[in-house]
């Protein structure tokens, strides 16, 4: 892979844009309002003279900007989601208009804990707000406007990025014409909060966190890089754990009888981690996992019914759920519950179960059939989506409201 | 439960002269989607689509169409009472572990329901079973006795009969040839390959 194959979208260059300059700073779910707020973000392809094609990614816990492409010529990989971005790829860049940010919080250009506030120039640190899933879709809702896009064709994320496309839906309906939701929940479970519990509790119990003031003292890398371990695990399946390690020793033929990482998965997990603490601030990870275990649209929007929250969606807005076999973090069942309030309300729904051996990360890695569900998807709601799919409930009147509602 | 590899054009054809232009239809067992587009762009249908084998799910998905990845009862589990004006089964009846519960389910997400299924009846089928006292196979019913997924294959007395005993009024009935011809209600039981049927719950 080379930025100057033919499928990549080439050199790309990280943007930013600054709004909420106070007084007129973003009013925070929690109560609290944020100001000045720096968005990182990267554009591909054209935005067409409709206006019609823009795709918004968002981005899992640990993701960022940049997506596809290289920013340097020297970049030894390319973007997060290349196999899925570019020309000719499902995310076509020749047909649509791709846009991805940090998430507030983040530590990946955009305003998170880690940059300066201010009041005092210094690093935020736990000084900075807490944040939600809510509060991150916001923040992307002005920088869409700003880049001239009333209406996104779609909304496309996994994981986190999936739960920030159900918000995209439900919070901002008419800016919505189609979701993406893919190995993600209209909710956390229980089992789901209790990993990032872990993880935070790693983070806050190394000395070096201190209480969140590290920014200009050694970082607290081991309390992270144990977070990261977790989590790592969450994201492999037992059987992919199995093929690619099983109880193989590491530079060793016999046990060595001590505690030093022996098996091959020990050191497997403890370099991600290491490697983790490298591109990724500490308090961005509380402030990240908090607002995950958070997320609870049923609640917010609809009394804790989901089936109400999603009655806030246009009725032809289009959605397609998928799900991987393997991913116990974020099981089937769970995307399930998304379709099955989404086709309660009417709306033309597709829900794919892919089977995979990799986990929750399965929808990271090259997949025929979530290449195929997502090209195909995208393509027929820019082409016939509304001919093809309309509302069940208000089928004959959604076609003229459409009409009027076009930009 | 596998899919419709044996769904014909002519099938489409018939079962589309049964769905009202701009109605509300829901396709068990979709397939590869071609039926429900059809039905979308000739008769401007609101479609949607339940289909158990993941790489016709693909297909339907890459038709545009609103397609559910699952079994049929749990894809018509998500609906509620009369959301369809027409719930098709096409080719799969006999496939389905529990064809009554399929039915019922039908015709509550359903007004009406259209259904077809290959007539174990034919003389040719009988034919094998009485003269070769082998389970019959033909072009229709190529499957072996021990890779069938026809689990629950039946004759259009069968189908009448069961309609009878759920209560359920026929409104059409449609019967097909080897060759895919429209056959007289003559001898049908005999000489129908595909039988179609329409229906709704008798009223009370």
């Amino acid at each position: 892979m080379a930025y100057t194959d033919a499928d990549n979208v080439g050199l790309v260059e990280t943007k930013y844009f600054t709004f909420a300059e106070p007084p007129n700073k973003m009013p925070l779910d929690s109560g609290l309002k944020l100001g000045p707020i720096t968005l990182a973000y990267e554009t591909y392809g054209t935005l067409s003279p409709e206006r019609d094609n823009a795709v918004l990614i968002v981005h899992a816990l640990s993701g960022d900007s940049h997506v596809a492409g290289y920013n340097s010529p020297d970049d030894a990989k390319p973007g997060w989601w290349d196999l899925m971005i570019g020309p000719g790829k499902p995310i076509d860049t020749d047909r649509y208009f791709v846009i991805c940010s940090n998430i507030i919080a983040g530590c990946k250009g955009s305003t998170g804990p880690s940059s300066p506030n201010p009041a005092n120039g210094k690093p935020y640190g736990p000084d900075f707000p807490i944040v939600t899933i809510g509060d991150m879709v916001r923040a992307q809702s002005h920088l869409v406007t700003h880049l001239g896009v009333a209406r996104l064709l779609s909304v496309i994320g996994g994981s986190m990025g999936g739960m920030q496309a159900l918000e995209w839906a439900i919070g901002y309906p008419d800016r919505v014409r189609s979701l993406i939701c893919i190995a993600s929940a209209a909710r956390l479970s229980a089992q789901g909060i209790a990993f990032d519990a872990v993880g935070r509790q790693a983070i806050m119990r190394d000395p070096n966190w201190r209480d969140g003031w590290y920014y200009n003292a050694e970082p607290p890398t081991a309390g992270l890089s144990v977070a990261r371990m977790v989590a790592h695990i969450t994201y492999l399946s037992d059987e992919s754990m199995k093929g690619k390690f099983g109880r193989r020793l590491q530079e060793r033929a016999t046990y060595g009888y001590d505690f030093k990482a022996e098996f091959e998965v020990e050191s497997y997990l403890e370099y991600q981690g290491q490697v983790f603490t490298k591109r990724f601030d500490a308090n961005s990870y509380l402030y990240i996992t908090k607002a995950m275990d958070y997320f609870d649209p049923a609640q917010r929007y609809g009394e804790g019914s989901l089936l109400r929250a999603f009655e806030r969606l246009r009725p032809e807005t289009r959605a397609l759920v998928l799900s991987f076999t393997s991913d116990w973090l974020f099981p089937t069942a769970q995307s399930k519950e998304i379709v099955k309030a989404m086709k309660a309300n009417g709306l033309p729904t597709a829900f794919l179960e892919i089977p995979s051996s990799y986990g929750h990360d399965a929808f990271l890695l090259p997949s025929p059939q979530q290449e195929s569900a997502i090209g195909g998807f995208l393509r027929s709601t820019l082409q016939a989506g509304r001919e093809l799919s309309p509302s069940i409930s208000t089928a004959s009147a959604s076609s003229a409201a459409d009409e009027g509602a076009r930009p | 439960m596998s899919t419709n590899k044996r769904r014909r054009r002519v099938d489409y054809e018939l079962i589309e002269e049964l769905i009202e232009p701009g109605s509300r239809v829901l396709d068990l067992g979709c397939g590869d989607g071609r039926l429900l587009e059809e039905l979308v762009k000739r008769k401007q249908v609101i479609g949607r689509g339940v289909e158990i084998d993941e790489k016709h799910v693909l297909e339907s998905l890459n038709r545009g169409l609103a397609v559910y990845h699952g079994d049929l009862l749990e894809g018509l589990s998500f609906y509620g009472e009369g959301t369809f004006d027409t719930v098709i089964l096409s080719q799969t009846l006999q496939q389905t572990l529990e064809p009554r519960r399929v039915l019922r389910e039908m015709l509550r997400v359903g007004r009406r329901a259209v259904i077809s299924f290959p007539n174990f009846g034919h003389w040719s089928t009988r034919g094998q079973l009485v003269f070769w006292g082998r389970m019959p196979r033909t072009r229709h019913l190529p499957y072996q006795w021990y890779d069938t997924p026809n689990v629950h294959l039946l004759t259009i007395k069968d189908f009448r009969q069961f309609a009878e005993r759920e209560d359920l009024h026929i409104l059409h009935e449609i019967f097909l040839s080897g060759s895919g011809a429209r056959i007289t209600a003559v001898f049908e039981n005999l000489r129908a390959v595909t039988a179609i049927f329409q229906l709704e719950r008798a009223r009370k």
